[in-house]
């Protein structure tokens, strides 16, 4: 029984950096129905520039890379939208997908030519290997812990921008009905700029978290936004909390799968998600009527 | 000076060409109505205004400088607001917050919320809720007061009486009248006929594009202001012109009557959002 | 008055395209064996093009997740021939058949989704197959399984070399794939497939059942992207599911539909050449060929929003293939006093 009780534990844990990885995406298509198909890219290329800082800055943690990252990203994906992505917009949802997916094959590649095709992985040090006693009996480590605390805190944080501050509100009135909002004053392409902007700071933060866990590679991004796609339909379109229920339930479908069988991890994965959507097509939590 | 000025103003929609060189003027103070049938083109003429639709520099002037180019959230910080026709809240929002909204581009400038629960009482105590769950009359008050809080000069209002029953729609613009005592410039697109002319200082009707007439509306003849509406030009046929008023304009105060438009919208009921 | 299809300019087109067509028949008799199989490539790559332009273009369904119906093609033709073994030529039907029987359950997941999101869920679609023929032991499992030579001489056709059975074949499919668009386009289904993109609000209202026909065509570019596949891998004679099933097979794809012009017949021709041409000078830079390729289409989008042919069309009228329908009055329609006015009544 505690090995099941250990899985889903591990799941949930896992859940939290699909969380993480989702929020960005989840904060973009909710203010201007964009899908960023390059996100995934983003999260590696967000984990290779922390190994890159790490070592030209002869940093002793790639976590303090952050300071630096974090702005970076923030202003890489402000320019990004700005030049780019903004003029992407408009009701054609082919344009958007095609050119985002133009700018995944860049970055892909890009990282491929800068870095080679060798995994890497960011060292995190005493903290990848110390854990934590919890009742019941179980062990969780002290990193997965970590990484759910900054999920959850991220999270709240993006809910109280979205719902205490000026800035939120012109981003969910943006959301609602751009050329009202324009109306009013709100600058669109500046505000959908800032939305982009504050997305890939959480990218930043999934990319070190993420290389801390695991290995990556080039490669790694469609994977990756696969998991954070699926981890916004499972929790619902609208709800970034459900964006992060929807993570940690894909985590449990994959460590219990996992169970099973190693080689099972991922397509269990893939397949609670195509039950739930089969028999929820909107998700947990639902909120917009798209 | 007039406060704008429209000179000659083109519009299209890609290949849709909406407004044929119209020209309007507000004085500071003044209340224009814009009428005309549906497709007119009185909602591009205040979109236009507004800057959701592009016009070439020099056709719309407001307190003398041109305002063609500008973006819609440089113009509304120039002092022009306008209430959408539809209303078109933000669905995701509470009152309050579609409240804040308008003051989004001047906030040292504008109203405070208090001084716009003073003019819409009904709304301090729905203050918190959804403004989908409001009824119609209520929805309108919340988009005028959302226009008013950002202290414009000119207020545009696009068809105000849509979906509203008379009572309602009569309220509304005896709150429009109080608004129009504090100085500001109001220019009102209306369906309804009786209700702009009887609110209006002067008149303009759009027919297919163009200003088909235009006058102070105490002295327009109901004929006149048919035959315009319809684009019928004066020589043509003089029997059988729909009945647009069965009394005399300019009766200002004669709120409560029915409103006989030739198109008789907005009478489905209070509450169609 | 009468609906009218063609122009002068697409019919002069038309006998051009056959005169064409004839020509790259007899290639085999006069083209050098590497130039044949870069046509073969071609010619498959065209076809994949082609599919995926209905699908997007006219139907408004972008798929990143063709790469299944491809890999299950692909799969489809070394089952058969392998261990029922089947005439190779013959398990290209049975490849089709298959594709589009397989697209009926992934309709039924994929279709809850819209927009980008089920594009993305198309992708998801595709990772679901490599997996699972990761694990098929009979079929190679994640290493891959080559065709048996018995297998790949069996494509011979009397004293036809194996090289221009395939050949013949892959033009076949080529022209199949652009032929069967056309009559699409140009049927009463292609009629609804445009009211569709053009608003399909009205479309429905107006009676069109737009779900049933996006079905429909998802399921037809399922059975024929898996035909197309089945013919890539018997001209590969290797299969594994990190090539079949690899994403990169939809982004060469997509800069070909893209570059030549989206939502036209005659645009992943343009794009093809473009594709090809490109490959031929910048395949020595390795990872730099795909930044290239997707600095382009990136740009294209940004600025050729129509592709190379698309802003050439539009520019100069150009139609070889023409879906559009125009009614043209003719002097029996007049009412009296009137005069003959020749409407366009443009999709």
């Amino acid at each position: 029984m505690s090995g099941w009780m250990d899985s889903i534990l591990q799941g949930l844990l896992l859940g939290a950096i699909y969380g993480l990885f989702a929020t960005g995406l989840s904060l973009v298509f909710g203010v201007m129905r964009l899908v960023n198909v390059a996100h995934g890219d983003l999260i590696v290329l967000s984990a290779f520039l922390a190994l890159w800082i790490e070592k030209a800055l002869g940093l002793p943690s790639p976590f303090l890379t952050l300071i630096v990252l974090l702005p970076l990203m923030f202003l890489v994906g402000y320019v990004l939208q700005r030049t780019i992505l903004n003029k992407a917009l408009g009701e054609d949802i082919l344009r958007p997908v095609l050119i985002t997916f133009g700018l995944s094959v860049i970055v892909q590649n890009g990282l491929l030519e800068a870095f080679s095709a060798n995994p890497q992985k960011l060292i995190g040090g005493r903290l990848e290997t110390a854990s934590v006693h919890l009742p019941g009996g179980l062990m969780a480590g002290a990193f997965p812990l970590l990484t759910l605390a900054v999920s959850v805190a991220v999270i709240g944080l993006m809910q109280w921008t979205l719902y205490r501050t000026a800035l939120g509100r012109a981003l969910r009135a943006t959301s609602d009905d751009r050329q009202t909002a324009a109306m009013m004053g709100v600058k669109t392409p500046h505000v959908f700029a800032l939305a982009t902007g504050i997305a890939l700071a959480t990218v930043a933060l999934a990319g070190v978290f993420t290389g801390v866990r695991a290995s990556f590679d080039a490669f790694s991004g469609p994977d990756w936004l696969i998991f954070a796609f699926e981890a916004v339909i499972i929790g619902g379109l609208g709800s970034l909390w459900g964006t992060l229920a929807g993570g940690i339930t894909l985590g449990i479908a994959q460590t219990v799968g996992a169970r099973f069988s190693p080689a099972w991890q991922l397509l269990s994965g893939h397949l609670a998600f195509l039950v739930i959507l089969v028999l929820l097509p909107r998700g947990f939590f639902p909120r917009r009527v798209d | 000076m007039k406060l704008l000025t429209v000179s000659n103003l083109n519009a299209t929609y890609g290949d849709f060409q909406a407004l044929y060189g119209v020209c309007l003027e507000a004085a500071e103070g003044e209340a224009i109505a814009v009428i005309g049938a549906n497709g007119a083109g009185k909602s591009t003429l205040l979109n236009t205004i507004a800057g959701s639709v592009a016009s070439k520099g020099d056709a719309i002037r407001f307190a003398g400088e041109p305002i063609g180019g500008l973006h819609p959230w440089q113009i509304v910080a120039r002092g022009i607001a306008l209430v959408p026709e539809g209303r078109r809240l933000f669905a995701s929002l509470t009152v309050e917050e579609n409240l804040l909204m308008g003051a989004y581009s001047r906030s040292r400038d504008a109203h405070s919320l208090d001084e716009i629960y003073k003019i819409f009482p009904q709304l301090r105590s729905r203050a918190r809720q959804s403004s989908l769950s409001l009824s119609g009359g209520e929805q309108q008050m919340v988009a005028i007061g959302r226009a008013l809080i950002s202290k414009p000069r000119l207020l545009m209002c696009d068809e105000l009486s849509l979906g509203l029953a008379p009572k309602i729609v009569g309220e509304i613009y005896e709150t429009l009248a109080l608004i129009r005592e504090r100085g500001v410039t109001l220019i009102v697109v209306e369906q309804n006929v009786r209700q702009a002319m009887a609110f209006a200082d002067r008149v303009y009707c759009l027919q297919e594009g163009r200003v088909s007439l235009e006058g102070i509306s105490t002295q327009l003849h109901p004929d006149q202001v048919s035959r315009a509406y319809f684009g019928i030009r004066q020589n043509q046929s003089q029997g059988d012109l729909p009945d647009l008023d069965s009394g005399s304009p300019g009766v200002r105060s004669d709120f409560n009557s029915e409103a006989s438009g030739p198109t008789n919208s907005g009478f489905a009921g209070e509450g169609r959002a | 008055m009468k609906v009218v299809q063609s122009s002068r300019q697409s019919r002069v087109a038309g006998v051009a395209f056959l005169l064409l067509v004839l020509v790259l028949l007899t290639a085999p008799m006069w083209a050098s064996r590497g130039h044949i199989s870069l046509l073969i490539e071609f010619f498959y790559f065209l076809a994949l093009a082609e599919i995926w332009n209905l699908l997007a273009g006219f139907a408004g369904i972008v798929s990143l997740g063709q790469q299944a119906f491809l890999g299950l093609g692909g799969y489809a033709l070394f089952f058969v021939t392998m261990h029922w073994q089947w005439n190779p030529v013959l398990s290209l039907i049975f490849a089709a058949v298959a594709g589009g029987v397989i697209a009926i359950p992934v309709t039924l997941v994929v279709f809850r989704l819209h927009g980008a999101y089920l594009a993305i869920g198309t992708w998801v679609v595709a990772e679901v197959f490599k997996l699972v023929f990761s694990d098929i032991n009979s079929l190679g499992a994640g290493s891959g399984i080559s065709l048996p030579s018995s297998v790949a001489h069996a494509v011979n056709f009397g004293s036809f070399s194996r090289n221009t059975v395939l050949y013949c074949i892959a033009l076949a499919v080529a022209l199949l794939s652009i032929l069967c668009a056309y009559a699409l386009l140009r049927s009463q289904v292609g009629l609804e497939l445009s009211a569709i993109r053009d608003d399909e609000k009205a479309a429905r209202s107006a009676g069109v059942n737009s779900f049933r026909i996006k079905l429909l065509v998802f399921i037809a570019a399922g059975a024929a992207t898996a035909m197309t596949g089945a013919l890539i891998y018997l001209s590969k004679l290797r299969i594994s599911p990190g090539s079949a099933f690899d994403i990169n097979w939809t982004s060469y794809i997509i800069f070909i539909v893209v570059i030549g012009g989206l939502g036209t017949l005659e645009g992943p021709m343009v794009g093809a050449i473009v594709y090809f041409v490109l490959r031929q000078y910048l395949s020595d830079l390795g990872s730099w060929y795909l930044i290239v390729l997707g600095a382009v289409a990136v740009a294209v989008m940004l600025k050729m929003p129509s592709g190379i042919w698309g802003t050439l069309a539009k520019r100069y009228s150009l139609s070889l293939f023409p879906t559009q329908r125009r009614l043209v009055f003719s002097e029996e329609d007049l009412l009296p006093g009137q005069q003959t006015v020749d409407a366009a009544l443009t999709r």
